[in-house]
């Protein structure tokens, strides 16, 4: 029988290997990440107290990070009202000023770069039909000859299937309607981004970057505060502006007033008027997402 | 205390071995460390350096993960014909098909956390200190019957080798509920696991009725390939007496299962392309390209051809008994399940996307480099765990050999392993 080997040496190798290793992913995964946000519970079921702490703490991180005082606030969901959005199919010029608008306001990354409104180019001839769209059409002036142009965003789905499907509950519908992420609970599962059927939810790939003079300062937590990297983020209806009585940054830029916005709630509102004496359509109706955004023909 | 010097006696049979079996298992070592550079690149950067986008948000990663769950839940399967027809060996088939299962499932827990953008945050998952969004999601359950799935068979396996070690009869009251029981839930495991891509109305490619069905019968046609050639090795080298007739029965009931398979498939393909509708788009990628967009065409087709080849080897009688075809054919329908289950699943789900642009997907290197790592410390683990298996079951390893005083008595004919 052969004389067993020490093997001493190989264990502690290996034993230091595995230390190293596990320091290592601990660290390259961590970042910047303390360990008070690491161990953060789910938005909902924090207290008001810790709320209020976990937004100071924010403030201070991204006043210090940019350089501008920073306002994060967590304003709940008024009584009564539901937001609705229509879209004048007849009127939309697709020139995507509503696509930069929505990055400045939503502190979307540049580089990589999210959007959260892709602008479709269809063919006049073949109506609605995203298999013969362009994302990526570039002439010289908009609107192109025989082309309508088709914007597609979060459509706040009464349905929404993005919601249903996520393993921890990171992303929910608040009672105005408006489908919200907690950045600090997604894992990054991206499996609702498999269900979403209108391409509206969007991934932080790698770290996103923002130059410090484009970015807005005034934030929601649980919309255009700045994310990180590997979680989801999406449309919120502008959720800072429209919980304080503004229209989405969206609507406000439309140089040709394509885009209403309002409460479904409200009789007399603009988008109760629209659903009222226009007809209206939404897209992949046969899905039953129930989306609470609508597209029209105004004229 | 007895547990301790079980694991402890297992232990010692994984650093003695020959000069092959060290140089198997650094080459799996230094393959796990170039992969493991690849990810620790990854964690560093972000899932950036993947090549999935928005556009094709789940890719090679996720498709790995599919491929592992039909591994898992196959290699248990095989503990029914074994039973039903009373092959000799069927309590050394259960042990080394739970075996597999067992590093299927590790590795299929793996693919998942090198592929969400947060896994220091895979806690928020657990029940308990985390929200686990059960029973609304499919991912909760997917990883509720995993888990399930994972321990019951390490109870099994863990059980049945702690007996032999410890020279005990074990209770066949306490294994046989718990063997049978497994079978059911390695249905369940593969089946959840496709309910996951088959829950999403918004993508047509996968919502059909017929993709739990084709996942199940292409498990059972991977899964006993990989046990198919780890019985003739084992028949090789150790003294497992499993007959010619019980391999060819097992490779008979693959080719009912590739049977299976191909009428499922041919089924989809009659009902998308005679119908036509624009939900064709997805198979149309996948088979021939979209325009100037011919990347995938090669995996779809180079899995179609390689399982035909393995179909005809495993049908026809004179090469489903000659060794050297019957293990071609394994390792070929093996590779033909893994490229289908790999990209061809996955992939055409994604492309066109849900506004119908076309983004091309191919792995990047880092997610082929993640992937090896995976692969190789997965096999690692099996290799470990078969070989501490092997040393019980075969080579009567017992407790008396590490007892020191007996030891002594004993010099001389401690079994060289492997």
């Amino acid at each position: 029988m052969k004389k067993p080997v020490n093997y001493s040496g190989r264990r502690k190798f290996l034993k230091n290997l595995s230390i190293f290793a596990v320091g290592s992913l601990a660290l390259s995964g961590c970042g910047p990440v303390t360990m008070k946000e690491f161990l953060q519970k789910n938005f909902r079921t924090l207290s008001k107290k810790e709320k209020d702490d976990i937004i100071k703490d924010l403030e201070k991180k991204y006043t210090a990070k940019y350089g501008k005082e920073f306002h994060v606030t967590d304003e709940p969901a008024a009584g009564g009202v539901e937001f609705g959005y229509a879209l004048d199919l007849s009127r939309c010029v697709g020139c995507r000023r509503c696509v930069y608008a929505c990055v400045k306001e939503n502190n979307q990354s540049r580089d990589p770069q999210i959007h959260y409104i892709q602008v479709l180019q269809m063919e006049k001839e073949k109506g609605i039909d995203f298999a013969h769209s362009d994302v990526h059409y570039n002439p010289e002036l908009v609107p192109e000859e025989g082309y309508f142009y088709v914007p597609v965003q979060c459509q706040q789905c009464r349905n929404p299937q993005c919601t249903e499907v996520c393993p921890v509950k990171a992303t929910w519908q608040e009672p105005d309607g408006i489908v919200v992420v907690d950045y600090n609970w997604c894992i990054g599962c991206r499996y609702c981004m498999a269900a979403c059927p209108y391409g509206a939810r969007h991934f932080n790939w790698g770290e996103p970057t923002i130059p410090a003079d484009e970015i807005n300062p005034e934030t929601h937590y649980l919309g255009n505060r700045p994310r990180m990297k590997g979680v989801v983020e999406k449309c919120t209806f502008c959720i800072k502006r429209v919980r304080n009585g503004k229209y989405p940054a969206c609507v406000e830029v439309c140089p040709v007033g394509a885009r209403k916005f309002g409460n479904l709630l409200d009789p007399d509102s603009e988008i109760r008027y629209i659903l009222a004496n226009k007809r209206v359509l939404v897209l992949k109706q046969e899905l039953n997402t129930q989306p609470r955004f609508y597209y029209f023909f105004g004229v | 205390m007895n547990f301790f010097r079980f694991v402890n006696g297992s232990f010692k049979i994984i650093t003695k071995g020959s000069a092959s079996y060290y140089a198997w298992v650094t080459f799996l070592i230094l393959l796990t460390v170039w992969g493991g550079f690849g990810y620790a690149n990854q964690l560093a950067h972000g899932l950036i350096i993947t090549h999935m986008r928005d556009s094709v948000s789940w890719g090679f990663y996720i498709g790995n993960f599919t491929f592992l769950v039909g591994v898992a839940a196959a290699s248990v399967m095989l503990v029914i014909p074994a039973y039903v027809y009373h092959w000799k060996p069927i309590k050394e088939i259960v042990i080394f098909g739970e075996l597999l299962a067992i590093c299927a499932v590790i590795m299929c827990l793996c693919f998942i956390v090198v592929d969400i953008g947060n896994p220091l945050r895979f806690w928020h998952m657990l029940p308990g200190i985390g929200i686990l969004n059960f029973p609304s999601s499919l991912l909760s359950w997917d990883f509720f019957v995993l888990n399930s799935y994972f321990i019951l068979n390490l109870i099994i396996v863990v059980y049945l080798l702690y007996c032999h070690f410890y020279k005990k009869e074990y209770k066949v009251s306490f294994v046989m509920p718990l063997v049978l029981l497994s079978i059911p839930l390695a249905i369940g495991i593969h089946t959840v696991t496709a309910f996951l891509f088959n829950a999403l109305p918004g993508r047509p490619f996968w919502n059909s009725a017929l993709l739990a069905p084709r996942f199940l019968a292409s498990a059972f046609c991977s899964g006993p390939a990989i046990l198919l050639i780890l019985f003739q090795i084992l028949r090789k080298i150790t003294k497992f007496e499993i007959k010619d007739e019980a391999i060819w029965t097992i490779a008979e009931l693959m080719v009912y299962a590739m049977f299976i398979y191909l009428f499922f498939t041919v089924a989809e393909l009659f009902k998308e392309f005679y119908s036509g509708t624009e939900n064709i788009l997805y198979w149309k990628y996948l088979l021939f390209g979209i325009g100037e967009n011919h990347e995938i065409v090669i995996y779809s087709w180079s899995s179609i051809i390689m399982g035909s080849i393995a179909f005809l080897l495993f049908l026809i009688p004179g090469t489903r008994k000659n060794f050297l075809t019957l293990n071609i054919g394994a390792v070929l329908i093996y590779g033909s399940v893994y490229i289908e289950k790999g990209i061809a699943l996955i992939v055409p789900g994604f492309t066109p996307d849900t506004l119908g642009q076309i983004y091309v997907y191919t792995p990047s290197i880092t997610e082929v480099r993640t992937a090896v790592m995976i692969f190789s410390s997965g096999f690692l683990l099996f290799t470990f765990l078969s070989k501490i298996a092997i040393a019980i079951v075969f080579e009567d390893y017992c407790i008396d050999d590490i007892s020191t005083k007996k030891r002594e008595e004993k010099v001389g004919k401690i079994p060289v392993a492997m």
